[in-house]
């Protein structure tokens, strides 16, 4: 039996490091692989639950991955659905809890969003595009990748909301009451869920006019 | 009866899965480039949400809700098993799914192949789960109403992607700058169908 030194990669080699990288602008789960669009539209109408699920769906994504990497070799082809269904669903039940005890009105907020993260396309399609085929260190920098590029554009929308349909970041009054008195007024219509859609089409076309190999060729 | 009507008409255009609450999303962008998938998906979809929130309902009924498995034992009335409505509930939902594409694919191999991947998809639709947890919030009194909120669900889903669909087919001969083409646009033009939809808002059911 030959004895090969295999090379170990360096923990935080430049191939991992672009495993965190491309997902944020080339491979976007949100605006490019269009996925995870459901929640991303639907909590967003303030910027602390966009928060809150943004940081759920990152150790929902680095748990499951690392988790499905272990496993990877000793699931049955057959019902290995339903084996990522379990674990991400085990999860986000932990998750759900966790929310629950420590910022319960946030979780109101959130309602069954945070059961949606279950079938938040994101995670299903990193754990079948990646962890079934990858060790557990690339495949946790891959699920944190992918769910930080799904959190920016989360936290983006929901600033922008937040900002043009209450005046608020955070809850804090932002805009000078100055402007108030001035005339100006809170755009309603952004709070309401599809300026969020519009919100997200415009991202795209500013990110497709600036990353120049994203545009469609029809 | 007033009520199961007026249940059904809300979820189909008041409580719309796609413009008001974003379900499904995913599914909805990626299969409406034509009428015809969109038809046969949408259909599934209906299908699919009428079956599992009844089933789910008695569900959450029989044995998951507080003091629910009281027809077991007395004793168990204190006993609260709703955290384990996830799991249960996405089981249900993979089990239709591989019904519905067994059905599917004994008595239209056509639409079966058309559809490809996104019938199997059908079991992460937001759609389906959320139609489930929406049920469980919001408390419905019978099973009548569980199931006419789950088919109205489905044909508000039906008409909102045959809807894009239709739209999207007559788009592809308009100038679109080229970095709105394809996805950026068809989320606009969802925008604009949302806020149409808003105008159902009024209605005083």
């Amino acid at each position: 039996m030959s004895a090969e030194i295999k090379e170990k990669e360096p923990l935080f080699s430049a191939k991992n490091m672009r495993l965190i990288k491309t997902p944020i602008n080339l491979t976007n789960p949100i605006t490019v692989q269009v996925l995870g669009i459901c929640s991303a539209l639907a909590v967003t109408a303030k910027l602390m639950p966009a928060i809150v699920l943004s940081i759920s769906v990152v150790v929902v994504m680095a748990a499951s991955n690392v988790i499905i990497s272990f496993l990877r070799d000793g699931i049955p082809p057959r019902i290995r659905i339903i084996v990522q269904l379990v674990v991400i669903a085990s999860l986000v039940i932990l998750v759900d809890q966790v929310l629950k005890a420590f910022v319960y009105d946030v979780s109101k907020q959130l309602s069954v969003f945070v059961g949606l993260i279950i079938t938040n396309c994101i995670i299903m399609g990193r754990l079948e595009a990646f962890a079934m085929s990858n060790k557990p260190w690339p495949s946790f920098l891959d699920g944190i990748g992918n769910a930080l590029g799904y959190g920016i554009i989360l936290i983006l929308i929901a600033f922008l909301r937040e900002l043009f349909g209450s005046g608020t970041v955070l809850d804090v009054q932002v805009i000078p009451q100055a402007f108030y008195e001035f005339g100006y007024e809170n755009n309603g219509l952004m709070i309401l869920p599809p300026m969020a859609l519009i919100t997200v089409g415009v991202i795209i076309w500013v990110q497709r006019y600036y990353t120049r190999e994203l545009i469609e060729k029809n | 009866m007033q009520e199961i009507f007026n249940i059904f008409i809300k979820s189909i255009f008041i409580d719309n899965m796609v413009f008001a609450y974003f379900l499904g999303m995913c599914s909805y962008l990626a299969v409406s480039k034509t009428v015809k998938t969109s038809v046969g998906l949408g259909l599934a979809v209906v299908f699919v949400l009428g079956i599992t929130v009844p089933v789910d309902y008695l569900l959450n009924e029989l044995v998951l809700r507080e003091g629910a498995l009281v027809w077991l034992d007395k004793s168990f009335i204190d006993v609260d098993l709703s955290f384990l409505s996830f799991i249960l509930f996405i089981a249900i939902i993979a089990s239709m799914v591989q019904l519905v594409e067994m059905i599917v694919e004994k008595f239209s191999p056509a639409l079966y192949a058309s559809l490809g991947i996104f019938l199997p998809l059908i079991a992460v639709n937001c759609a389906i789960l959320g139609g489930s947890l929406f049920m469980q919030e919001r408390d419905y009194q019978s099973l009548a109403q569980a199931t006419s909120f789950g088919l109205g669900s489905g044909v508000g889903w039906f008409l909102a992607i045959v809807g894009i669909a239709a739209i999207r087919e007559k788009i592809r001969y308009s100038n679109v700058p080229p970095a709105l083409r394809g996805l950026g646009i068809t989320f606009i033009i969802t925008g604009l169908m949302g806020i149409a939809f808003m105008s159902f808002l009024g209605i005083k059911l």
